[in-house]
């Protein structure tokens, strides 16, 4: 199993997995601590859509996703602050609308769309070079804006109708925060797919959230667990020659049976 | 007393329906305002435009001092989610952001400062539980602490009644008049007999806003605005006892 590091696919593979689990171990932690689990899915699977109408058009299917992810992001998140439309509902218009739209075009463009399976479960093996790059960097400014606004995105989290009247720059606080989110997803897409995403930004939480009730700490951890539990996946999925995404959720699983049992026992 | 901030002309409300109409008021240094009405009647809404949470229909807030550490505020339920996970002693530091901004960084002397102010009040043994594992007059404790660390221009207390608890009662409202040399305060309250005994001035909220120098509460205003009443006791503290709201008014 091991010899397979000495192929730069798989050296590809681990260092995107690496820096997908810092990224969803970071941008989780703030999802779960707000409960927004279920607004990262409908923007999840609104990106399909962008994916779709990029494959039409032959343009990168990444870029298309993340284009519909941030518009769904932003529209998901400003309309319900209005109050027009039920957070929930929107989310539901935009998850199903996205994979209506993705589906749609997949129909329409001709040939066969085998990668787009990948984009479904995903397939970190497949990953190239620039997709590691793009991984380090999103991973790198997630990591600067937590550093930098860790208190203030925090304190808005807890209680953002007391944060506003302090009058201080809340809106560029959350555009930075939804963006980061919206993007973090895309790029989380390639290692688990879009079926799957959900769980990268769930279960390491989850877990982490059985030992802390500290937002530091379950960022610490959850962090810890998302990069140890992936790589744990990655190499089990490549010794038993099973798709990696898959494998990896029900890594997260295990390790949460584990934990659950033991916090028990105690 | 110099003017803090003014309401001129304001109309708000919700969506379509309009809660407040033709509402002035000012509210100067070391104020110490009681606003009273009924139920529905645009006290809360008054609160949140004054604090910028709602922007007005019509009308203006003007400003005449910068808006740091503006103010301090206490809501009559905060809306949070109680398994957030966040420690006393963080809640309090967020009381800070308003001299903070999003970019300053906190400091040791900040963490000093909420340790000393939790202590004060007396929550100082609690300042590492998370929030959620407090009682409700607990959590009003450290949301007190969090709206006042700041020292803010203006303190605003929506029914502080209904969330202090008898053991804290007299120890918070004698805080408040220790709080009302430093600050200004507003505070809604159903509670008539403690607006009597602590306030400056009372401000009648029924749609319209009615503004009376002096914290007496006559027979008149309170057939005008149909305020209710309730009759409290306070224990050691001083207290006066009013007449039964359709007596005074008979009277």
């Amino acid at each position: 199993m091991f010899e397979l590091l000495r192929y730069d696919f798989f050296q590809n593979a681990i260092l995107c997995t690496i820096l997908i689990g810092v990224s969803c171990g970071l941008i989780g932690t703030y999802i779960v601590a707000k409960r927004m689990v279920f607004i990262s899915g409908g923007i999840t699977h609104a990106s399909f859509g962008g994916l779709g109408l990029a494959y039409f058009l032959g343009l990168s299917p990444l870029f298309g996703a993340a284009v519909f992810a941030l518009a769904a992001a932003f529209c998901i998140l400003y309309l319900s602050d209005n109050k027009r439309f039920k957070e929930d509902s929107l989310i539901g218009i935009f998850w199903s609308a996205g994979m209506a739209i993705g589906v749609l075009f997949i129909y329409l463009t001709p040939g066969y769309a085998p990668n787009l399976l990948s984009y479904l479960f995903g397939n970190i093996l497949t990953v190239t070079g620039e997709q590691v790059i793009l991984s380090g960097v999103l991973c790198l400014a997630i990591i600067l804006f937590f550093a930098k606004f860790y208190r203030p995105l925090f304190y808005v989290a807890f209680d953002k109708e007391y944060s506003r009247t302090h009058f201080v720059a809340l809106n560029g606080l959350e555009v930075g925060i939804t963006a980061l989110i919206a993007l973090c997803i895309v790029v989380c897409m390639k290692l688990a797919g879009i079926i799957l995403v959900i769980s990268y930004l769930t279960m390491p939480q989850a877990i982490a959230g059985m030992f802390y009730k500290n937002f530091t700490k379950q960022l610490v951890l959850s962090t810890i667990v998302s990069c140890g539990g992936s790589i744990i996946g990655l190499f089990a999925s490549a010794a038993l020659k099973l798709p990696s995404g898959a494998t990896i959720v029900l890594c997260f699983l295990l390790i949460f049976i584990v934990c659950y049992v033991l916090r028990r026992r105690k | 007393m110099k003017e803090i901030l003014e309401l001129k002309d304001i109309s708000a409300g919700y969506e379509q329906t309009t809660v407040l109409q033709g509402v002035n008021v000012a509210i100067r240094e070391k104020d110490f305002i009681g606003i009273i009405g009924p139920n529905g009647g645009g006290k809360t809404t008054l609160l949140k435009v004054i604090l910028g949470l709602i922007k007005p229909f019509s009308g203006k807030i003007v400003y005449h001092t910068s808006k740091q550490s503006l103010f301090g505020y206490l809501p009559q339920n905060s809306k949070f989610d109680a398994r957030f996970p966040i420690s006393v002693k963080e809640v309090v530091m967020s009381g800070l952001m308003s001299e903070k901004g999003i970019f300053r960084s906190y400091t040791k002397a900040d963490r000093v400062k909420v340790e000393e102010i939790l202590e004060k009040y007396g929550m100082g043994e609690y300042k590492n539980r998370s929030i959620g594992e407090l009682s409700g007059g607990q959590m009003q404790r450290v949301f007190l602490c969090r709206a006042i660390i700041s020292s803010p221009k203006i303190l605003i207390l929506d029914e502080p009644s209904t969330y202090v608890d008898s053991n804290f009662e007299i120890e918070f409202y004698s805080l408040l008049k220790e709080l009302n040399e430093r600050m200004s305060i507003v505070m809604v309250s159903h509670d008539l007999g403690t607006i009597c005994s602590y306030v400056k001035t009372i401000a009648c909220v029924n749609r319209g806003l009615h503004y009376h120098e002096s914290n007496l509460i006559t027979p008149e205003q309170l057939k005008l605005y149909n305020c209710p009443i309730e009759l409290i006791s306070h224990g050691t503290v001083p207290h006066r006892v009013l007449l039964n709201h359709d007596k005074s008014i008979e009277n």
